[in-house]
């Protein structure tokens, strides 16, 4: 029954998000074709002449009309091929596939930090409400979603790094000095941790500090307020009390009963901050200089340069689809009956 | 009667200090959007090639930027504009999202079909770089800024409507007001929006600090107004590039202005929530 | 008449052309002062690791031909590849080192001689020579490379054919070791043309089996695999990450440099550059904003070097067509272009803008030329009553509305210039309005000409006035320049300097009179001439200029 009922519901999400990325595939391209400026120009050089202008542009396929080039673009799509980036030089399925463990290893990071202090921070919140604590809490996670990411990467640079040098330096995921490690994973810290390279995983990991932080600060405010919430539900409901009427001590009621069936929603919301971090460390990418998909895509915006920004919009989009997929079937395990209305 | 009345309202704001605290944060904001150009000390476009790059004193509480012009007053008149921004924004994608979630809601069937749909596809976008592509399609003006932001916002708000009407849409109030001859148009408009709108102001006002923090965050990858226009986020950007030199103040004054909005604005959401279902308390 | 007098200059004989003076005694001693130079050079040759970053962007492949190779792309290409020829080098008033384009040394060419008849050069290649996978350079691979880059299209092709280089024809591999080049026509930029970053020797025999029909000169490949015999070979490419080069220890064109790896990292924010620079976490920050040229040589720490960027400009471009975009133009109107010119402030510019970190390009006072020197200062100054005076005069006396567009590109001098334009012209009843361009689409604004006031930083390569102003102020109306200006005159006089030489009495009278003219014109109102500078380590030393505006890594030395 539960198994039928999980392959079903990837059968109906993955029908039911085909419309969806078509839709995603047809804006973006009209999106791209919208920006200002010539890419012919821009990327036929300084010097060029009108001719020189023309050539490139029907280099580039350019000169076609607009449906001609859509339906290039999508038969290409079809083929697996995203095209070139003229601004890094490399494939655009490349550049993803190098960059994409980057960002995916911020993100994950930076929801790391958030969870490590939402969690506690819900929690004592909620065994405490309407407390100066609680009120504390809520100041402290309204504060960190109230700061411009990029403000807080800069400030952080300048003061960790710049005047008391405890932070390493803004330059990527690896110290100058170091190579990375065998690409197996593409996450850094994983592959240096397979590869027994001790050493590599903490130049990976302090590098991964700063910009984690930044990031988290801003996945703080919805996962606090959603674990106290639930937390606070729980704590009130009748089998909770049931519990500690019957003499449990507070610690195994409050950890064992209460905190996890208050995880579903912390899940769901998890789910939600995510995809929502993917999109939101395009700024933390510029500022720290990691070589992720994000500061990839604004890079390519900037230089009108169609092929990377349709790329990155379509792994986003595709991204999107498979982790409300991974949220609606985590939905299942925990709790089966979620699986009948979905 | 009034003493009960006083008490009460006591209760309330001894219950929501930090929502009442916020509240009068915004009333702050509001009165520095309205007088800003009026109190600020010094003219913000003036340049003064004399005092630049000073740090804070007394003449100038918030220091000087690059061309010599006052940081406060600059900050000050940028209230206007930011405020406007993000009340522009959010009231736009408000009432398409209201009108769109409404319909998708009442009427079901295809038009929620294809209304859902669309919404889908957009929440599908990573959101910044939409906002960041419509903006450089079509070209930095406060004008597109609002527009992106506004987009980028109104899945949010056409989902939060349909929901709400979907609940009620059947409830027997909106039945007694089919039964009396009302058309559709007028029960949504009459009946069942005014029912929705107390859940849309909390969202509102959270909004309103996202938005904020969007335009603030297009300035930085170089989409916000045109110079020399003060705005907060362009400020911050602008001034972000000085602190390793020394001129924290440039960055620091405005991002900090840019953050209590964004923070009052969280708050006072948050409070209302409080206030209009307690049940909702997070 | 004309024919003959070309061919003769082009042979070398005129007197005080140092260009061809320098031809000639490189080609009759080969190589022998590199030679010489060798065991000194030996000598020096260390382990040493040098990191540094740059602005301007970071490389974007490893060929240069490739439409869409950036700049910063040039330094990689100029260490992983020899060019048959290079620059001399020497020493500019304030004690640095700069390329001098007056003199022609051998690089992968150990000699050279001109035909008879001034129609042909004919190189000889360094016998011992070898590409970074063994394989002896020959002339056949000199002669596809030549073929590429003047048949691939786009910037190189284009640069080619600014030196007459333009047709496959023109390139023949004699011997093993002996190429010639035939000439089209006499030209004085033909022989320079071969020693700017263009016309790279490639491994031909590397990249042919990754020739496909539709990417017949292997750009794919090339881009991101090494086929130099250069100084340096690549030991890894990360795009928009780090580039890692290591010394080719077999390299015969040129004293082996002493620097073993050279790391290039991205760090595009220009506060994390400088942080990086001050904690002695990188060697070199090259490519520096004003305000950090200030600074850093302020603190006394490191060691800095900063160099007018020879032929380039910082202006303000005025559209002087009659009609812009339908509308009638008030920038038609020369008095109006002069007032303009009176009412800029330069010295606020200099001071805020520039951080003083640039030549004036102002304020002489004298309309006439005294030199053919280029750049020279415009008789401009700030003078509002003049300003008003001559917009009285002008078609517009009341003012109008207009706006000056710029490049974010360049944000960080043509934002605050701007603004203080912006401020001194409504003092003389113009009222304009700010409109910031994106860096991709500035090069649209440039081709389109459809901006009224654009801030314009155009540079030429090649330093030749003639050159900059066929680029800027010629009727061919060529991408820089950014008024779109024509006039049958300007177009004479330019024409004549490209036909002549430096030196000749017709030259400098064509040249100081275009220089006369655009001055009462004022199509565009230059403000300074910008500098390149760098700040690195003080235990890097050998830094020299280029007109290419990269490093040159061969050159540099680490203690």
């Amino acid at each position: 029954m539960a198994k039928h009922s999980i392959s079903k519901i990837i059968g109906q999400r993955i029908l039911g998000a085909i419309p969806s990325v078509i839709g995603v595939v047809i804006v973006t391209f009209l999106l791209t074709r919208a920006l200002p400026g010539d890419p012919a120009a821009f990327f036929a050089g300084p010097a060029a002449t009108a001719e020189a202008i023309d050539e490139v542009r029907r280099n580039l396929g350019l000169d076609k009309t607009l449906l001609e080039q859509f339906f290039l673009y999508i038969g290409d799509l079809f083929r697996g091929d995203l095209g070139v980036s003229l601004t890094t030089g490399q494939t655009v399925g490349y550049d993803l596939l190098t960059r994409l463990p980057a960002s995916l290893e911020l993100t994950l990071a930076g929801l790391v930090f958030a969870i490590a202090l939402a969690l506690p921070l819900g929690i004592l919140a909620a065994t405490r409400p309407n407390s100066w604590i609680d009120h504390g809490v809520r100041l402290l996670a309204t504060a960190g979603v109230s700061l411009p990411t990029f403000f807080t990467g800069l400030f952080l640079i300048y003061v960790l790094y710049y005047q008391l040098g405890i932070a390493p330096a803004p330059l990527g995921r690896l110290d100058i000095l170091f190579s990375p490690p065998t690409h197996i994973t593409g996450f850094y810290l994983i592959d240096s941790l397979l590869t027994g390279d001790l050493e590599l995983f903490w130049v990976a990991a302090s590098q991964l500090v700063l910009p984690a932080i930044t990031l988290g600060l801003f996945a703080l405010a919805p996962l606090a307020r959603v674990t106290r919430a639930s937390m606070l539900g729980m704590l009130s409901s009748d089998f909770i009390r049931t519990a500690r009427a019957s003499g449990l001590p507070p610690r195994q009621v409050l950890f064992g009963y209460a905190f996890r069936n208050a995880m579903l929603p912390v899940i769901t919301t998890l789910g939600v901050v995510f995809s929502f971090l993917l999109g939101a460390n395009i700024l933390v990418e510029k500022v720290f200089a990691w070589p992720g998909i994000g500061s990839y895509a604004v890079e390519a915006l900037v230089a009108s340069d169609y092929a990377p920004i349709q790329g990155f919009i379509l792994t986003m989009a595709l991204l999107y689809v498979v982790l409300n997929l991974l949220i609606d079937l985590l939905y299942v395990v925990i709790d089966p009956r979620a699986g009948v209305d979905a | 009667m009034t003493t009960t009345t006083f008490q009460h309202t006591r209760y309330v704001i001894s219950e929501n200090w930090i929502t009442f605290g916020a509240f009068a944060l915004f009333l702050v904001f509001v009165l520095f959007a309205i007088f800003g150009e009026a109190v600020a000390p010094y003219d913000p476009l003036a340049s003064n090639s004399a005092i630049a790059l000073q740090p804070p004193s007394l003449y100038h509480w918030f220091g000087t930027d690059q061309l010599g012009r006052d940081v406060l007053s600059r900050v000050m008149v940028a209230t206007r504009l930011d405020l406007g921004i993000a009340v522009m924004a959010v009231a736009l994608s408000f009432l398409v999202g209201s009108l769109l979630g409404t319909c998708a809601g009442y009427f079901g069937g295809w038009a929620d079909r294809i209304i859902s749909r669309c919404i889908d596809t957009l929440m599908a976008f990573p959101l910044f770089v939409l906002a960041m592509g419509l903006v450089a399609a079509l070209g930095n003006t406060v004008e597109n800024i609002i527009l992106a932001t506004a987009v980028i916002n109104l899945p949010l708000y056409t989902r939060v409507v349909r929901s709400e009407v979907l609940v009620r849409r059947d409830a027997g109030f909106v039945e007694a007001a089919r039964l009396t001859g009302n058309g559709d148009w007028r029960i949504m408009a009459k009946h069942l929006f005014p029912n929705v709108l107390p859940v849309m102001m909390v969202h509102v006002s959270l909004n309103m600090g996202w938005a904020i923090l969007n335009a603030a965050g297009l300035s930085f990858i170089g989409l916000g107004v045109q110079p020399p226009t003060p705005e907060w986020g362009i400020m911050v950007a602008e001034g972000a590039t000085y602190i390793v030199s020394g001129e924290w103040w440039m960055a620091l004054f405005p991002g900090a202005v840019l953050m209590l909005a964004v923070f009052c604005f969280n708050l006072l959401g948050d409070g209302l929530r409080d206030l209009i279902d307690p049940r909702m308390r997070t | 008449m004309r024919r003959r007098r070309l061919i003769k200059t082009s042979l070398g004989l005129t007197v005080g052309l140092t260009l061809a003076n320098g031809l000639k005694a490189c080609s009759s001693k080969p190589s022998s002062s590199d030679s010489a130079a060798a065991p000194d050079a030996a000598g020096k040759v260390s382990d040493a690791k040098l990191t540094m970053v740059q602005g301007g962007g970071f490389p974007n492949g490893l060929d240069l031909h490739r439409v869409g190779t950036n700049r910063p792309a040039y330094g990689i290409s100029w260490a992983m590849y020899d060019r048959l020829m290079t620059f001399g080098t020497k020493e500019l008033p304030d004690g640095s080192l700069s390329y001098d384009y007056t003199v022609l040394k051998p690089e992968l060419a150990e000699s050279w001689e001109m035909a008879e008849d001034g129609m042909s050069v004919t190189f000889n290649l360094r016998q011992d020579a070898t590409f970074h996978d063994g394989a002896p350079v020959t002339a056949n691979d000199v002669k596809w490379s030549y073929d590429r880059a003047v048949s691939i299209g786009g910037f190189p092709t284009f640069q080619m054919k600014a030196g007459a280089l333009e047709n496959p024809d023109q390139f023949e591999a004699v011997h093993d070791h002996t190429f010639r080049v035939k000439f089209l026509r006499p030209d004085k930029l033909t022989m320079i043309d071969m020693a700017v970053p263009i016309p790279v020797i490639i491994n031909a025999e590397l990249v042919k089996p990754h020739l496909t029909t539709e990417d017949p000169w292997g750009a794919e490949w090339l881009n991101n695999n090494d086929a130099g015999g250069g100084a340096y070979t690549l030991s890894e490419f990360k795009p928009n990450e780090r580039i890692t080069l290591t010394r080719f220890d077999d390299w015969k064109s040129g004293p082996l440099p002493q620097i073993k790896d050279v790391i290039v990292l991205n760090v595009p924010e220009a506060g994390n550059r400088r942080a990086l620079l001050e904690k002695g976490d990188i060697d070199i920050n090259y490519d520096l904003s004003e305000k950090d040229q200030k600074e850093l040589a302020a603190m006394d720490k490191f060691a800095m070097v900063s160099t007018p960027i020879e032929n380039c400009l910082y202006s303000v471009d005025m559209h002087s067509n009659p009609e812009l975009k339908g509308k009638e133009n008030p920038f038609a109107d020369v008095k109006v272009r002069q007032a303009v010119a009176y009412a800029i402030p330069y010295d606020a510019i200099m001071d805020t803008a520039l951080y003083g970190q640039a030549v004036p390009m102002y304020g002489t006072g004298s309309f006439e030329p005294d030199s053919v020197t280029w750049p020279q200062p415009t008789p401009y100054k700030t003078d509002l009553d003049m300003a008003k005076k001559l917009m009285a005069e002008s078609g517009y006396p009341s003012g109008f509305e207009t706006t000056i567009a710029f490049d974010m590109g360049t944000k960080e001098w043509a934002e605050p210039a701007v603004t203080l334009i912006q401020e001194s012209l409504a003092e003389i009843g113009i009222t304009a309005s700010i409109e910031k361009v994106p860096n991709a689409n500035f090069r649209s604004v440039l081709v389109e000409k459809s901006r009224p006031m654009i801030i314009n930083n155009f540079g030429g390569w090649l330093n030749y006035p003639d050159y900059f102003f066929f680029y800027a102020y010629h009727g061919q109306d060529a991408t820089f320049n950014g008024s779109s200006y024509k006039n049958p005159e300007m177009d004479k006089l330019i024409e004549g300097a490209l036909a002549s030489e430096p030196g000749e009495p017709e030259y400098e009278k064509d040249v100081e009179k275009f220089i006369g003219l655009a001055w009462q014109e004022m199509p565009r109102v230059p403000l300074v001439q910008p500098k390149l500078s760098v700040a690195m380590q003080p235990s890097v030393s050998g830094y020299q200029y280029w007109f290419h505006r990269q490093l040159d890594f061969r050159q540099l030395e680490k203690a």
